[in-house]
């Protein structure tokens, strides 16, 4: 057992009967989850009624549901431990989880239990669940694929019908038949058809429609065409009489196109769902202080000049100014730094920062789109239009590719109705069938889903799908430092007693001083000591980003910086022989003497080294961009054997080195995790980010590395040229096939079942070619 | 004669198609086809089943054990 997380899952997982788990589970979690009581306290909050509204659905007197996200599951052992375990717990109606997405659906007696009590058993298993609120984009995509199936019945079943149909038409027309049957035949068929050509087609005809209209003609536009000019040719033979109908073609066209197209969007909307569960749509609530009363309310229903309360550890809400109370805030996911900024009566907070030492009472100057934060993800979205698309020049080909083909469609027409007028519509038809651009069209998001889904597996999650394109191209990989290359806090390198008091000793004052705060240090202090060995403290003043100074069974001390105490002022730095380089110091005084120092340092990620010589010796140069102080960042630099380095680079810094390496005609991939790293990810052509980053770096980035492992980028850029091989042979193979076909279709060697095989044929391979990708 | 058995069976088959397509809208509609992987999964899951709720009260004591 690695820590008592761990233990605890264990612990659960025996004591419920259900050590199945560690027969059946085919991949190893992805980390002990740490229940910290903070956390529990903060689940409380879920059960809030208010809170509760926007997510929980009445079902029945006492009855509730909810759509739950799991985080953590692995393979299908987690989800059924998951369902398992909450299905037996008192109280609990229904669990159904959804093995693809890992959402769950709960449903619970109120009488019985809570939400946060279900929350909170998930987390004792090891995994985190938050509420999800199914919002309108995901109930559309829902009815969408629906419909999308719905439409592949009815083509399937009716296809399968028409195809039956016309073996008998082609057999009789071969030994012949009386006209009466085949008149039949035909009618039968049409009717047959007449759903496939309607509703099952409608999607074709939707995206040429807006392609036309929109003056860009895209590859539906002779797919629709297709369709359209075979059902009306064939109703008119039909009714008219004459050589041939059509159908089983019409059939055989929409069923394949929409099946690929099916294929397509369930690899994609996979990714989709992924990035969905990783922002975290926790509830944004906020204690509004109006007329001495304190209330939940939504953050959405916060007006202007509002009070609110932000209790320590509590993140902002909303930009504003102190107006009560005096406190630090970490304002990490901006600036990228774990530095507590003093907050004063009139200092001005902003909207995601934590407040880390006591209460404060803030009056709100903007709320939602107003704040800071929503302005830097206003610029990220402004990057991301700026960014070279690849998938641009595609669509502009293929709108040439489209008139071209008409064009050639309609030359034939004319000549074959100049030379024979009879065959003229069949062949104009077969030149519309066999060049069908679908295996073009399929080439390269064929490759990219399978690519994708594969990736997925691993916990490399590809949101934007010209990432894997541009993976192949990149000559430079960029990394971030605090958060990325390292793992984002401080830990306690080493500890030096330099009093009477042993080491151990000083770690538990230490830590029994740093409980009063939820400085970003002190939480380095708190998790190396048992929280029932920590002593009690009395008259803990919390100086803001300065230390803290108490009383323990009658002795004062204080921690913090070296100009904290008189006594370490006195502490001369040199005659500490600390091995570790650019750390920082703590410093436990008593009155008199300094007791001991703490050197504290971000630890490296245990696969950093690895991840940067693999890079290296894949020929692509490696540099890092840190906001942090030179010296720290060259420390780290030397450990990873990185030449090519910059400190202390504001956002702005960042972005600009970045263009100025583009200039140079570097591909850049950029690896980041924090607010400040998200221009740059929207601004490099191709960007990670870390999965435990902030939401907003996740947003900007094409790439999330779920696993926050770094040599998943190497995967990845692997991943890229082999995607990149395999969409080459693909458009080699879609063109051959479509510049040798056409010639024969167009003087009238293929009739037009035939093209329409040929055509689900090319497509065939080249989705089965995009399958190799492994 | 032909003709009369040829209507007679695709009658038929139009009674089936309707059938077919009632039935498969039905499935898709109540959500049978959301979840592709999960119930492939369950069936085999299933086998071990051995539930013990009377050991209940030892996971709700958990929390305070951690930390």
């Amino acid at each position: 057992m690695c820590c008592r997380g761990c233990q605890a899952v264990a612990q659960s997982i025996v004591d419920n009967g259900l050590e199945a788990y560690y027969q059946s589970r085919t991949a190893m979690p992805a980390s002990g989850q740490e229940v910290l009581p903070d956390e529990i306290k903060k689940l409380a909050l879920y059960d809030h009624p208010d809170i509760q509204r926007s997510f929980v659905i009445n079902a029945g007197e006492n009855g509730k549901e909810a759509v739950l996200i799991l985080e953590g599951i692995t393979c299908a052992a987690c989800v059924w431990l998951n369902e398992r375990h909450i299905r037996q717990l008192d109280g609990v109606l229904s669990v159904d989880v959804n093995y693809g997405s890992h959402r769950a659906r709960v449903a619970w007696d109120e009488r019985k239990i809570n939400l946060s009590s279900i929350l909170q058993e998930i987390q004792l298993l090891g995994y985190n669940a938050h509420p999800y609120n199914a919002h309108q984009a995901d109930k559309i995509r829902k009815i969408k694929h629906k419909k999308d199936l719905q439409r592949i019945a009815i083509a399937g079943i009716a296809s399968a019908q028409v195809m039956m149909l016309a073996v008998g038409l082609y057999a009789g027309a071969w030994y012949g038949m009386t006209t009466d049957i085949m008149e039949l035949l035909r009618w039968f068929s049409m009717m047959l058809t007449i759903p496939v050509a309607t509703f099952a087609a409608m999607p074709f005809y939707r995206s040429a429609w807006s392609g036309i209209k929109s003056g860009h003609l895209n590859m539906d536009v002779p797919v629709a065409l297709a369709i359209i000019t075979a059902f009306l040719g064939s109703v008119w033979v039909t009714v008219f009489g004459g050589a041939h109908v059509y159908y089983d073609t019409i059939g055989m066209f929409t069923l394949f196109l929409l099946a690929t197209r099916l294929l397509e969007t369930g690899a994609r909307e996979k990714s989709v769902e992924a990035a969905e569960n990783l922002l975290k749509l926790q509830p944004a609530m906020a204690m509004r202080v109006k007329d001495g009363q304190q209330n939940y309310v939504p953050v959405l229903e916060l007006l202007q000049n509002d009070l609110i309360l932000v209790k320590s550890g509590e993140t902002v809400a909303a930009d504003g100014v102190v107006v009560e109370g005096e406190s630090t805030a970490d304002e990490s996911l901006l600036t990228g730094e774990s530095r507590a900024i003093p907050k004063v009566l009139g200092s001005s907070v902003i909207a995601g920062s934590v407040n880390l030492d006591s209460p404060l009472i803030v009056r709100v100057t903007g709320v939602g789109e107003d704040t800071v934060l929503a302005g830097i993800v206003r610029l990220v979205d402004k990057a991301q239009a700026e960014k070279p698309k690849i998938a641009q020049l595609a669509d502009r080909v293929a709108a040439w590719f489209t008139w071209a083909l008409l064009a050639f469609a309609l030359v034939v027409g004319i000549i074959w109705l100049l030379v024979d007028q009879t065959r003229a519509f069949e062949i104009v038809l077969s030149v519309l069938v066999v060049t069908c651009p679908c295996a073009l069209s399929l080439a390269v998001p064929a490759a990219l889903a399978a690519a994708g889904s594969h990736l997925i597996k691993r916990g490399i999650l590809v949101l934007r799908g010209h990432a894997l394109e541009t993976l192949a191209q990149v000559t430079h990989v960029v990394f971030d430092k605090t958060g990325t290359l390292t793992v984002g806090h401080p830990e306690i390198v080493d500890v030096q007693a330099l009093a009477d008091i042993s080491a151990e000793e000083c770690l538990k004052l230490a830590a029994s001083l740093e409980q009063t705060s939820e400085h970003p240090l002190a939480r380095a202090f708190t998790h190396k000591v048992d929280r029932a060995e920590l002593y009690a403290v009395t008259n803990a003043v919390n100086a803001a980003g300065r230390g803290i100074a108490g009383n323990i069974a009658g002795v004062g001390y204080t921690i913090g910086n070296q100009a904290y105490a008189p006594a370490s002022q006195a502490f001369d730095v040199n005659s500490l022989n600390l091995s570790y380089e650019h750390v920082t110091l703590v410093w436990l005084c008593d009155s008199t003497r300094v007791l001991a120092v703490f050197a504290l340092a971000d630890a490296l990620r245990a696969d950093a080294k690895l991840a940067v010589e693999q890079l290296q010796s894949r020929g692509i140069a490696v540099s890092m961009l840190s906001g942090d102080a030179p010296q720290t960042v060259a420390y780290v630099a030397r450990q990873l054997g990185i030449v090519d380095y910059l400190a202390q680079q504001q956002p702005q810094d960042k972005f600009d080195q970045l263009k100025q390496l583009q200039a140079q005609g570097a591909v850049v991939a950029m690896v980041g995790d924090g607010v400040n790293d998200a221009p740059v990810l929207s601004g490099a052509q191709v960007s990670f980010a870390m999965g435990t980053g902030t939401d907003v770096a996740s947003q900007s980035s094409d790439i999330v590395l779920l696993s926050s492992k770094l040599s998943d980028v190497v995967v990845a850029l692997d991943m890229g040229k082999n995607a990149l091989v395999v969409m080459r042979q693909n458009l080699f193979w879609a063109a051959a096939y479509n510049l040798t076909a056409l010639p024969f279709a167009a003087l009238g060697y293929v009739s037009p079942w035939v093209a329409a095989l040929g055509m689900s044929l090319s497509s065939l391979i080249v989705v089965l070619n995009a399958l190799r990708l492994k | 004669m032909t003709t009369s058995t040829l209507v007679f069976l695709l009658t038929m088959t139009a009674i089936f198609i309707i059938f077919m397509v009632l039935g498969i809208f039905w499935a898709i509609r109540s959500g049978q086809f959301d979840d592709m992987e999960g119930p492939a999964q369950r069936i085999l899951m299933d086998e071990d089943d051995p539930m013990l709720p009377s050991n209940q009260p030892e996971v709700e004591a958990a929390p305070t054990k951690l930390r």
